[in-house]
């Protein structure tokens, strides 16, 4: 009768029955996150070569109505962002060397940065709803503000830019409070003491997700804010 | 071991609560819950279509107006592509018996393929949920501006289709890990069964492409919601930009309905030519390389779209490559066949079958990719023709001889084999029957998606409806042995086929939860066929005589208890 390894002081709690060894558990979960990674460049994507394909066709219309955005800002949350993917870093590392407390504040500090990010994102949007500043049929900017005539950039195919610009930035929006929501999971579960050197996974993969939200940020803010 | 079978425990008889079942993390029994939804789902398809033919019997009309019938293909188109032939092969066959075939406990993340199923089904239904708010028509390509026109009901197919692309790129990304990180020890690369091979690369289209009609229709979606004049001409957007969009995903799409097949067909044809596979290690990175390839020629959609003369003559060139690797699988499958030692059973059937059927749909592909040729046959019904012979010639017969390979496996039961080979001639006759009327009427000019059509085609048709009903009385025989099976069929053995892969080296019939006892250790490759003296007890294998167990040989090739 073939011995089948049950005896539980040998099989850790956070090891899965389907796996053989936390190595094995642990390389398949930062993989399977990569390839998710993957998915979601491949989405953002399309987006990107919505823009490139409409920026070819108009390019004078797309570098006037970016002169609408505010660079300042989106420089800060460039900084903010960078910011939260080094406390998430951070994070892994505190996780690694069983510093549960340090592991905790580097958490909240990540849900600091990125709150930070989605406030800063609220006054550009709201700033522009009220400048009639929409996405789609609704466009129809007026006007006056910081020194710019708002009528001035209402020209055929701004708001096409506008559309990818609320599009884009929409989208990755949605994608920074998703992952405030999953960094107060980890909090909470930092806090409990479910991680350790032997097992930080979730805090390994969050990381991961957090930098490429991070990294799709750096390509937007140049491409719709500075050119 | 247990050797009274009937009385071990198995994965189907350990927990009957409806719970176990609903919230499995058993790739097995997520297999067959994947399959008790997909048969609904092409019945409902199948049942669209014969409607589509008795409407198409005589020209004029028969027994619905133009608007009705617009909205039944549109939604045949819908349901057969996102909600049966992409998931089906992958989601049930793939969950069923790949980690099985790699001598694995379960997929890397089985919560996540349960969440797969979930998602899988909300998708359907949402999809569907469309009829009920409005009308979708137009085909399941739903081409801007026309789309974008249509009503709130694009809101429910696109919302529906994103998320059942979601539970296909997670099965997509499942797979690939599965497969990386938990093969069984000494199962090497060289040493993986084709079908896992082609699952991995389907896997690999699963995960890059899928991703793109995920942003397609959300662009859509906020297209119709919102008017952000990406697509929509009237707004200043571009329609064949839409196109691109949307075939740079759906071609893509078609290799990850036919590798799969590819891989059941060469499980069946080692199996049942009790032969190796010639050309192992071609046939199997001819899979990656169709991968590769088919991501580069989504443009022969769009030969009369507007694009231009280059684009048009750059994607031709490529679309006659893919034509190479998947000629080679062809000709290596019928050598495999050459000296073997044939036995023709149902599953065997059904691979010569697509032999047959998946030559003429894929020769029909490379016609099409001659620039001249397309002009006159682009939505033909030629083009019908043409995917309905890889689509189901491929995909549909290779499946349902994967289904009858595995069902012993599966159910522990085998169903009636003079039935089987009745059903297998029944649908080969009944679809012959119902697509080459289709080839000469496209290629005689008859438009594709019309509603109506000039009398002189008028006899083809009418021919094309009644191979549909011959095709339909195949499929529910199929349905009608394989459920009597599950109640009456005789009990099957562990290895009724004699085949040498791993999920047949259980000495039950029916697998544990678990899959295995112990992990199994790989010395051979998967139809190493000459030594089956060896492996097997008896010389009397695959007559549905029995062979309880493969032992594995040691280093010096004896066989090991």
């Amino acid at each position: 009768m073939a011995e089948v390894s049950t005896v539980k002081a040998e099989r850790p709690e956070h090891l899965h029955h389907h796996f053989v060894s936390s190595e094995q558990q642990f390389d398949a979960a930062k993989m399977g996150m990569w390839l998710f990674l993957v998915t979601e460049i491949l989405l953002f994507s399309g987006m990107f070569v919505a823009y490139t394909v409409f920026r070819i066709w108009y390019p004078e219309v797309f570098s006037h109505s970016a002169e609408l955005l505010n660079w300042r800002l989106g420089g800060l949350n460039t900084i903010v962002l960078l910011a939260s993917s080094f406390t998430v870093a951070m994070g892994v590392h505190y996780a690694q060397t069983n510093e549960r407390k340090k592991l905790v504040r580097a958490l909240i500090l990540t849900i600091f940065f990125a709150s930070i990010f989605m406030v800063v994102k609220y006054f550009e949007y709201t700033g522009k709803f009220a400048h009639g500043v929409f996405p789609g049929i609704n466009f129809n900017p007026h006007g006056t503000a910081g020194g710019l005539d708002y009528a001035a950039y209402n020209i055929p195919f701004a708001a096409q830019f506008f559309s990818i610009y609320f599009v884009m930035t929409g989208i990755h929006g949605l994608h920074v409070l998703i992952g405030i929501g999953l960094f107060t999971w980890l909090v909470i579960r930092a806090n409990k003491g479910h991680f350790s050197s032997e097992y930080y996974t979730p805090v390994e993969i969050t990381g991961l997700y957090w930098h490429l939200v991070d990294i799709i940020w750096i390509f937007l803010f140049p491409l719709l804010y500075l050119i | 071991m247990s050797v009274a079978a009937s009385t071990s425990m198995n994965y189907l008889n350990h927990d009957h609560s409806i719970k176990s079942w609903l919230l499995t993390k058993d790739h097995k029994r997520i297999g067959i819950l994947y399959l008790v939804v997909i048969s609904l789902v092409f019945l409902a398809g199948g049942i669209l279509a014969l409607f589509i033919r008795v409407e198409q019997m005589a020209s004029g009309q028969d027994i619905m107006g133009p608007d009705a019938y617009n909205q039944l293909f549109t939604i045949h188109g819908v349901l057969m592509i996102f909600a049966f032939i992409i998931p089906a092969i992958p989601s049930i066959l793939g969950n069923f018996v790949l980690p099985m075939q790699i001598g694995a406990r379960d997929v890397a993340f089985p919560r996540i393929n349960l969440l797969s199923f979930y998602l899988y089904v909300a998708g359907a239904v949402i999809a569907l949920s469309a009829l009920l708010i409005g009308r979708i028509d137009g085909g399941w390509t739903f081409y801007a501006p026309y789309s974008i026109r249509v009503g709130d009901s694009i809101l429910f197919v696109t919302m529906g289709v994103f998320v059942m692309g979601f539970s296909s790129i997670l099965t997509g990304v499942n797979f690939i890990v599965t497969i990386h990180k938990m093969r069984a020890p000494g199962l090497t690369w060289n040493r993986l069964p084709l079908f896992v091979w082609s699952l991995y690369a389907t896997a690999i289209v699963q995960v890059l492409a899928t991703p793109v009609i995920g942003i397609t229709v959300l662009l859509l979606f906020l297209e119709r919601l919102l008017g952000i004049g990406i697509f929509d001409p009237a707004l200043g957007g571009d329609p064949v930009l839409f196109q691109h969009f949307f075939w740079f995903y759906s071609h893509p799409a078609v290799y990850v309905m036919i590798l799969p097949a590819f891989g059941i067909i060469s499980e069946l044809i080692g199996t049942f030519s009790r032969h190796r596979i010639f050309g192992y290690r071609f046939v199997a990175l001819s899979s990656i390389a169709i991968a590769f390839l088919g991501a580069l020629v989504w443009g022969h959609h769009m030969f009369v779209a507007g694009q231009s003369a280059l684009a048009s003559t750059v994607f031709s060139l490529l679309t006659f490559l893919i034509g190479i690797p998947t000629g080679v699988k062809i000709v290596n499958w019928v050598v495999t066949m050459y000296k073997g030692s044939i036995q023709l059973r149902t599953p065997m059937l059904y691979a010569l079958m697509f032999l047959f059927l998946f030559s003429i749909g894929g020769f029909t592909g490379i016609m099409l990719g001659v620039l001249p040729i397309d002009i006159h046959l682009h939505d033909t019904y030629f083009i019908v023709a043409h995917f309905h012979y890889v689509m189901v010639g491929g995909n549909v017969i290779a499946a349902i001889g994967g289904l009858h390979y595995w069902w012993p496996k599966i159910t522990g039961k085998m169903f009636n084999e003079t039935l089987g080979r009745i059903a297998a001639v029944l649908i080969f006759v009944g679809f012959n029957l119902t697509f080459i009327p289709q080839f000469i009427t496209g290629s005689r000019g008859m438009p594709r998606r019309y509603y109506d059509y000039p009398v002189e085609f008028e006899s083809l048709n009418l021919l094309s409806t009644y191979g549909s009903w011959v095709m339909a009385a195949g499929l529910f025989l199929i349905a009608g042995y394989l459920l009597h099976s599950l109640f009456k069929g005789k009990k099957a053995s562990a290895n009724p086929w004699g085949s040498l892969t791993l999920e047949w080296t259980h000495t039950n019939p029916l697998p544990d939860p678990h899959n295995f006892e112990q992990t199994p250790t790989v010395t051979r490759g998967p139809y190493d066929y000459h030594l089956a003296k060896e492996l097997f007890e008896n010389e009397s294998f695959g007559d549905g005589l029995e062979s309880d167990h493969v032992p594995e040989l040691d280093e010096k090739g004896q066989a090991k208890a």
